[in-house]
């Protein structure tokens, strides 16, 4: 089988109330990362994005693949929009299959967010409705547990109590995500001032034991990252990082009858799939769309045991940019918008290739993983530079 | 909390769930899907057992009884007009190994819910629905 490369990466103005249309940003990334990598739209031959269109809740995900299809004039071989894949970067890892079986030979992986500009405008981007609930959220919401917040911050006070994490270990996410965020260009618009601790706790609470600077903000951006087949990589130009590894496995598809979050049954069969270990990677890009994410992920991957994630962050050196294992180098999505996931591949490449300026983290980097979702959601890409 | 609850949309699989808290069900009662084959129980209420995927299941009455598995105290308000602070909790009920009911712990202040808490469940009707909500035993 052919190996799969990641070969170009763009990303759009990264803002809040943004004015330029959703398909508007969507080109703006497409053009960028077709740019980095050299290809042109009549090279391309597959779209994939998660989790399609989502109709009634435009914000969320307002562009469809097939529009893209149809905008870029891209005469597509292989192409999937799908919500019920493991989670975010699932797309760029079923992209990778396709590449890997012949079935495409570049795609374009995108995700497009833009729920900041749609509450501002809904007229034009009618709200979710709340009067009635189905699907799995019915066994939540009418509990006012509305938010994903809610559900997560329960896991969270959980191992506060199982395994004594502080709300000063679980800040580290946080102010290491402001840390890099005021040095990411692509971060102007949702970092503007260093966080301090005192701020953070003197900051309000959401949920408990959350408070604002544990939850990413709704941004509107478009991110998009070309998978590319190995026998194709003389038609590209940049430098190309090999898709080592992929997983996505769930054991319990809720979001609260599982005892633990699928992140926990995704990182043991990410190590399965390949001779990498965790002591290869140089660096971690991890979901925070809340600030514990990261936390399970780095237990769920064994960096350290299940129940010291906290103990592992703690004081924020072995995380920070110079740090045995820097997390989170443009700020995830706390420091730098709700990309929904993409944003951490966008930033492993970038940190792989040695292209981060003010931000790129030291030692040449090799071996990166990153990772999106939390409860019942987990996928995990292993990115390394050959 | 003033504001109305956002309510399911009822259905084969759901009605027993939302609508056991009615007098007419032996006083109230909460039902949880049981399986007549293997005697698991079954939630998010299905057609269907989730462990040996016998059709033989049906709505059972449970004691009603349990304890926080987990919980958060939200301050947040998702909704206008949602009243602020109020306890979400994760309760473990006795008698249903391997189901937890995501639900509201009320009754009493915020800052006397805690983890293992003894709880019982206490049905708060509006148009039709049920909701099983949760108090501390004393
Ligand atoms: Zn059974």
């Amino acid at each position: 089988m052919k190996e799969a490369y990641i070969t170009g990466v763009g990303q759009s103005e990264v803002g809040v109330r943004l004015t330029r249309s959703p398909m508007g940003l969507t080109m703006d990334a497409i053009r960028q990362a077709l740019d980095d990598a050299g290809l042109t739209f009549d090279q391309i031959d597959g779209v994939a994005s998660y989790p399609g269109k989502a109709h009634g809740y435009l914000g969320f995900s307002p562009i469809g693949v097939d529009e893209v299809i149809e905008v870029c004039g891209i005469k597509a071989r292989w192409h999937m929009g799908a919500g019920e894949i493991p989670a975010q970067l699932s797309a760029i890892a079923e992209a990778a299959n396709a590449v890997k079986t012949g079935q495409a030979r570049h795609i374009i992986c995108f995700r497009t967010v833009y729920e900041a500009a749609a509450m501002s405008r809904p007229d034009e981007f009618p709200p979710l409705r709340r009067d009635f609930v189905d699907g799995s959220s019915q066994w939540t919401a009418p509990f006012f547990a509305i938010s994903a917040a809610c559900w997560v911050a329960q896991y969270a006070n959980r191992h506060m109590q199982r395994y004594g994490m502080t709300r000063e270990q679980l800040a580290q996410i946080s102010l290491n995500a402001n840390r890099n965020a005021l040095l990411n260009p692509n971060a102007r618009a949702i970092t503007k001032k260093v966080l301090t601790i005192d701020d953070y706790m003197e900051s309000r609470l959401i949920t408990t034991p959350f408070c604002l600077h544990d939850c990413d903000r709704f941004t509107d951006c478009s991110t998009v990252i070309i998978v590319s087949a190995g026998d194709a990589l003389d038609e590209v130009s940049a430098s190309p990082v090999r898709i080592a590894a992929t997983a996505g496995a769930v054991h319990r598809h809720s979001w609260d009858q599982a005892e633990w979050m699928a992140s926990y049954d995704t990182g043991p069969d990410l190590w399965a799939k390949t001779d990498y270990t965790a002591k290869d990677v140089d660096t971690v890009q991890f979901y925070d769309g809340f600030a514990f994410f990261p936390i399970t992920w780095l237990e769920a991957l064994g960096f350290c045991q299940v129940g010291e994630g906290h103990k592992f962050v703690e004081g924020g050196t072995r995380i920070a940019r110079d740090g045995e294992l820097p997390l989170n180098t443009a700020g995830g999505q706390i420091g730098a918008g709700r990309l929904h996931g993409f944003g951490f591949a966008h930033e492993a490449v970038t940190q792989l290739r040695g292209k981060a300026g003010e931000r790129q983290i030291p030692g040449d980097p090799k071996v990166a993983v990153a990772t999106s979702g939390g409860g019942p959601l987990a996928a995990a890409l292993l990115l390394a530079r050959d | 909390m003033s504001v109305k609850r956002p309510r399911p949309r009822l259905d084969a699989d759901n009605r027993p769930f939302w609508t056991g808290g009615d007098a007419k069900n032996d006083g109230g009662k909460l039902y949880i899907t049981h399986c007549g084959d293997c005697g698991e129980w079954t939630h998010p209420p299905r057609q269907f057992c989730r462990h040996c995927q016998s059709e033989n299941v049906a709505p059972e009455a449970v004691p009603g009884t349990g304890r926080i598995d987990t919980l958060t105290v939200n301050h947040q308000a998702w909704m206008p007009g949602l009243e602020v602070p109020f306890v979400i909790a994760r309760v473990a009920l006795d008698g249903v190994p391997g189901v937890v009911l995501t639900t509201n712990i009320v009754g009493c202040a915020v800052d006397e819910v805690a983890f293992d808490d003894r709880v019982r469940v206490t049905f708060e009707e509006q148009d039709g629905v049920w909701f099983p909500l949760f108090e501390k035993v004393s």
